[in-house]
């Protein structure tokens, strides 16, 4: 199976509001992961976005499901400053995992 | 320059807006600020000249929005420079009506006028709505949004002011630079680190918030589901490598991140510690209850955002490290 995220529907061009990233990530892909789903996140009609927002919509995923949020993430239509900053939070949640016991999440499930 | 007017004995905050309102002179402005009764507000400026960066202007606004209209006003003479102050909106605030009169035309220009944040809601308008105001071009309208877009994020989650976010910002053509001021009345940035960093004092409490990996919501590696601790690391780090002014003023404490020297080849080194950084600091200023946060981003020394954000980037991940490693266990030697 595979969910559809496509951003520009649910935010402006630029991709700032956390409470978006927040409604998103609990109500559509931590459930998706949770079952093995990929979850395409379309990018596509978005200029910008802060390391906030992504910090918001992927850390946990990362955090909880690791390999599998890897595997079954996908972004799509990313460009370049958002694959920066999605490429940033990739790199430091995997450094902040190396070493930690599981139950360091600060998640809200 | 011109001698403040005296109001007596009437316990009052004072604030004096002066012909030399710019960052490099921040902690100069902070300094003179009467923060004695929140209550009450009066603004005098210069009387022959008066120049106001967004921080100084969001800083007026937030303490006027906090004592309310009717107890605020703007007194002794205004010089015609003071018809900024109308036009970024803060005789709208004050009891105190404007003395100008202009036409419509006249407001044509590139600034953000004093505005009111107070949900994210309100901030993804203010994103998409009020920035074009500012006319950039696309690469740098990237950029302000990217730094209001997460100072004003810090105010919402973290400072839990009953008034919101307090913005401005302003476009000077001259030296092709956007300025920024956000301001909030809020906790202040020493409580909103306390639960999990118990800092000394206002200074420490900035100097954690501005330390890469660092956050008000939790002590462990990666942060929460929300905040990593990266945010103001990063407006500060855009602030450095744009050869740029960047402050903070919470409670006592004031911290101006300085330029960064032209004649410095190269891209400005970072620093996970901000006390490295060449800079001013206070932790004896008026106390100032909430935080006000402003930038300057000089869009001739900017690079594409893209390169902007990996040099930070690359230096984060180096600090998340640096961390963790600081944590190890050390073998026992004898």
């Amino acid at each position: 199976m595979k969910k559809n995220i496509i951003l520009r529907n649910e935010i402006g061009d630029f991709a700032e509001n956390k409470d978006t990233a927040k409604r998103l990530r609990i109500g559509i892909i931590m459930p998706a992961l949770l079952v093995g789903d990929e979850v395409i996140i379309d990018f596509e009609g978005i200029s910008g976005a802060t390391q906030s927002f992504i910090h918001a919509l992927i850390s946990d995923p990362i955090r909880d499901f690791k390999e599998v949020a890897f595997d079954k993430l996908v972004y799509k239509n990313a460009n370049n400053d958002i694959r920066e900053i999605i490429s940033i939070v990739y790199r430091y949640m995997q450094e902040s995992l190396v070493g930690n016991d599981s139950d360091q999440t600060g998640s809200e499930r | 320059m011109t001698e403040k007017p005296s109001t007596g004995n009437i316990s009052l905050m004072k604030i004096f807006l002066s012909n030399r309102g710019n960052l490099r002179n921040f902690k100069s402005f902070v300094e003179s600020l009467d923060l004695s009764n929140p209550k009450r507000l009066e603004v005098t400026t210069h009387d022959k000249w008066v120049t106001v960066h967004p921080a100084n202007l969001v800083i007026v606004a937030a303490l006027a929005i906090q004592a309310g209209k009717e107890n605020t006003e703007i007194i002794g003479h205004i010089p015609e420079t003071g018809r900024y102050l109308d036009r970024m909106g803060l005789y709208e605030l004050m009891n105190t009506p404007s003395p100008f009169a202009y036409q419509k035309k006249e407001e044509a220009g590139r600034f953000v006028p004093i505005k009111l944040i107070n949900n994210s809601d309100d901030q993804s308008r203010f994103i998409s709505d009020v920035i074009p105001l500012l006319h950039l071009s696309e690469k740098n309208a990237l950029v302000v949004k990217y730094v209001i877009g997460e100072l004003v994020r810090n105010v919402l989650e973290h400072s839990l002011a009953r008034d919101g976010a307090v913005v401005a910002a302003q476009y000077y053509k001259k030296t092709n630079r956007v300025s920024i001021g956000i301001c909030d009345t809020g906790i202040g940035i020493w409580k909103s680190m306390n639960t999990h960093w118990h800092p000394r004092n206002d200074i420490d409490a900035i100097s954690l918030a501005l330390t890469p990996g660092i956050t008000g919501t939790t002590r462990k590696d990666g942060g929460t589901a929300e905040n990593a601790g990266a945010g103001l690391f990063f407006i500060k780090s855009i602030a450095k490598i744009t050869r740029n002014y960047f402050v903070i003023y919470s409670g006592s404490a004031q911290y101006t991140l300085l330029k960064h020297r032209k004649r410095i080849k190269g891209m400005p080194r970072l620093y996970a510690d901000p006390m490295r950084d060449p800079h001013n600091k206070t932790n004896n200023s008026p106390s100032f209850q909430g935080t006000a946060v402003a930038v300057d981003i000089s869009l001739d020394e900017t690079p594409e955002f893209n390169d902007l954000l990996s040099s930070i980037g690359d230096f984060y991940d180096k600090a998340i490290r640096e961390r963790k490693r600081a944590k190890y266990q050390q073998p026992k030697f004898i």
